[in-house]
């Protein structure tokens, strides 16, 4: 453990060095990591954080959690359909093309400002990864699996979950990343409460420091979100990584 | 106890169509150990697979016990060639072989008891804990082989069981199956390209011909028991099959199709 924590080392350096910088700059657009550490000290203290970090979490916890269902539901339906993804793979080929910030403006169209357009943004950038992922790793499931299944009577469809959960999980990894990308954009643009707007409102009272702050905190965000999900994907894939180290 | 009466296999169609079997005629007893040799790509995996209820047959009937299959009958288990593949990774070896127990009538402790007792029939007893990839590549051919024991099949499949392992250990696993079949009553039809293999193992011995299959030969061995790897494949009958089974499958070759 404290081998690991010893490979950080680069990590307060880097924080030395931004700090050293930006102070001998003074630069107004950068401040040094003291001066947002003391902003976000501050802010905890003065205002109601919980008011936007909470209605922020739980629009990512929502929207990831029906896109990641229905990708998983639909890519391992198109993965083990083959009529039913010529049809439809050409159509999840331009979908997943298309940036899903770009489609903001359409969303400001059809949905009402504040969480449905946050939901419908979020569910749109994680439905992809994980839908596309999903299709690979169900359609790439060994025909012996399935032989075997038949041959014993087993529930066909829990063998092609078990077989394609590492394609599906490389997917839902990445659309951890993605859903909080959206959670922030869809606030910049749409919201009127959510770290993303807090952000937006620091940006236009020129208080840069708490502009600052957001960010850091997202990037704070980012990594947990990210180790949580890695924990959950060892335990499940416990038998994947044996496997391959093998 | 199976009989498999004009069966023929066709490969899509066309002129691009592929005839894997033809008008091929077998019947097996009841508690018969009955070995199937013939040249690769003779059509011995869609044979197999006619009988397993894998594929649909193109022409004639396998019926087992009577009974016309159209899908895998429930008193039927297969033992593939590839463990690897066969064996879920994302299981432990007690799972595997427990798994296909929950359609029969039996609770979770008697599934369990039932899976040890055939781990331990196989000799790994100890293994159960272990996940497959973690088991050699003989153990793991061990492994399928208990999860078909485990089952109580009436009817057992081996498809080139033992292609896959060393020398050594496909002796081990030769003897293994003699000597599982004493204790359960079961028909066994394995599959195999390995001729001294099928005299060794079988109670007969039926040869295939190249594609379109159909039966060329079809031996009784009459080899004392229990067999031995040394004795056995030393005595003058053992050596006279092997030549005979030899002699049909090679003449198969060199006569085009």
């Amino acid at each position: 453990m404290i081998r690991r924590l010893a490979w950080y080392w680069l990590i307060p350096v880097a924080a030395l060095a931004w700090e050293v910088v930006t102070r001998s700059a003074g630069a107004v657009y950068f401040p040094p990591p003291s001066t947002i550490l003391a902003r976000m000290r501050e802010m905890a203290a003065t205002e109601d954080v919980a008011a936007d970090l909470v209605p922020s979490l739980a629009r990512l916890a929502v929207g990831w959690a029906l896109a990641a269902a229905a990708g998983v539901a639909l890519g391992v339906l198109l993965g083990r359909s083959p009529l039913l993804a010529k049809l439809v793979e050409p159509m999840v080929h331009f979908g997943r093309s298309v940036p899903p910030a770009a489609l903001l403006p359409v969303f400001l169209v059809f949905f009402k400002v504040g969480t449905p357009i946050q939901l419908a943004a979020i569910v749109y950038g994680v439905l992809w990864p994980v839908l596309v992922n999903s299709m690979d790793g169900a359609r790439h499931v060994d025909t012996q699996y399935l032989d075997t299944a038949q041959v014993f009577h087993l529930p066909r469809w829990r063998v092609v979950l078990a077989a394609a959960a590492p394609k599906i999980f490389a997917g839902l990894r990445l659309s951890v990343a993605l859903a909080l990308i959206m959670m922030v954009i869809s606030e910049l643009y749409a919201s009127s409460e959510g770290i993303g707007h807090r952000m937006r409102e620091a940006e236009g009272s020129v208080d840069i420091p708490a502009m600052w702050a957001g960010i850091v905190l997202l990037g704070v965000l980012g990594v947990v979100l990210n180790g949580l999900f890695l924990a959950v994907e060892r335990r499940a894939l416990r038998w994947h990584r044996g496997r391959t180290a093998a | 106890m199976l009989e498999i009466s004009n069966l023929s296999h066709v490969y899509g169609s066309g002129p691009g169509a592929h005839h894997a079997i033809e008008g091929l005629n077998l019947s097996v007893a009841e508690g018969e150990l009955l070995c199937i040799v013939g040249p690769s790509g003779a059509g011995k995996s869609t044979l197999l697979r006619s009988i397993a209820g894998l594929i649909q047959p193109t022409g004639g009937e396998v019926r087992i016990e009577g009974k016309l299959v159209k899908q895998t009958p429930d008193n039927l288990a297969v033992v593939f060639q590839d463990y690897s593949r066969s064996l879920f990774p994302w299981m432990s070896v007690a799972d595997n072989v427990a798994l296909p127990l929950r359609r029969k009538k039996m609770d979770k402790q008697q599934r369990r008891a039932a899976a040890q007792e055939a781990l331990e029939s196989v000799g790994l007893a100890e293994a159960g804990k272990k996940y497959p990839f973690q088991l050699s590549g003989g153990m793991q051919q061990r492994v399928a082989i208990a999860r078909a024991l485990a089952y109580r099949p009436a009817l057992m499949l081996m498809d080139e069981p033992f292609g896959s392992v060393d020398a050594q250990t496909r002796e081990d696993l030769e003897d293994l199956v003699l000597q599982v079949r004493g204790h359960h009553k079961m028909t066994i039809v394995l599959i195999t390209h390995d001729i001294d293999e099928s005299v060794y193992v079988g109670d007969r011995v039926v040869v295939l011909s190249k594609a379109p299959a159909h039966v060329v030969g079809d031996l009784k061995v009459e080899l004392a028991s229990p067999r031995d790897q040394i004795t056995t494949r030393e005595h003058s009958d053992f050596v006279h099959l092997r030549a005979e089974v030899g002699r049909l499958v090679r003449g198969l070759e060199r006569t085009p199709a």
